[in-house]
């Protein structure tokens, strides 16, 4: 699914990476807790989190994870956002409760992300 | 490849810089040129030791050497040490305060997933003193 589509479907706003949205995720992983993120191991996978600061970014980045989507409304500070603009991370926020923006997500195709070992 | 090796200083409770250390060795194994699923299981290891010392620990050190046969980590603090390895290897397990689990850190999956990245892995703490940790990822060459 392109990010373009991600957008669309969660009735996002764009905050980095305008012109990355043409990029491809096909599993995504849904958690506020990082650590928990962080035992995941695969790429393509988009990050769906109520977490805010520079540590979601630090998380994608370690991850090699190329778009996260900030939920609940919430916007993330300066320089969080500068943070993913270095890392050429696409980041946008929605509405959405995670919950819902998951759901979507996951009737139009998209499916967990695969945990190894 | 030549061997390369760097020692960063990780302070107590400076969530401002929390990342750093491991963005910059992750750039290094990128610009050597290590291969993709090496550089993420090390970047992985090396952020959750940093994130343990920066929450966790009075400060330490994370050693980072590559070779081209092996990566090295070896993440040591000044202490207090950890009272109940067993324990702090469990899946879930955390003394993470509520503070911490507000900016995402906590879940107590750090010690276990540091293992799980890592090919050798060695744990050394003495409670009231330090803890340090080894690890070691093997390239395939």
């Amino acid at each position: 699914m392109k990010l373009s589509v991600v957008k669309e479907l969660l009735n996002a706003e764009v905050l980095t990476g305008h012109e990355q949205l043409d990029r491809n995720v096909t599993n995504a992983y849904a958690a506020d807790l990082m650590s928990d993120v962080l035992s995941s191991l695969d790429d393509k996978t988009i990050l769906l989190t109520g977490l805010t600061n520079t540590h979601a970014v630090r998380t994608a980045e370690m991850m090699d994870i190329h778009s996260i989507v900030f939920v609940r409304g919430k916007s993330p500070d300066e320089e969080t956002l500068k943070m993913a603009e270095t890392n050429g991370i696409v980041t946008m926020k929605t509405d959405m409760i995670l919950f819902v923006a998951s759901g979507i997500l996951y009737n139009e195709g998209l499916r967990g992300a695969v945990i190894v070992r | 490849m030549i061997a390369i090796q760097r020692s960063y200083a990780v302070e107590k409770n400076d969530f401002t810089k929390a990342g750093e250390v491991s963005s910059n060795i992750k750039k290094i194994m990128k610009q050597v040129g290590v291969e993709p699923e090496i550089i993420r299981r090390v970047s992985v290891a090396a952020y959750e030791s940093e994130m343990n010392i920066i929450i966790h620990s009075y400060g330490g050190t994370i050693d980072f050497m590559i070779t081209p046969e092996y990566i090295k980590l070896v993440a040591c603090d000044r202490g207090p040490g950890i009272e109940n390895i067993e324990l702090a290897m469990k899946k879930g397990y955390s003394t993470a305060p509520q503070n911490v689990r507000e900016m995402g850190f906590g879940a107590g999956m750090g010690l276990p997933n540091i293992k799980r990245c890592s090919d050798e892995f060695i744990i050394e703490s003495e409670y009231k003193s330090h803890t340090k940790l080894v690890l070691v990822f093997k390239q395939s060459m």
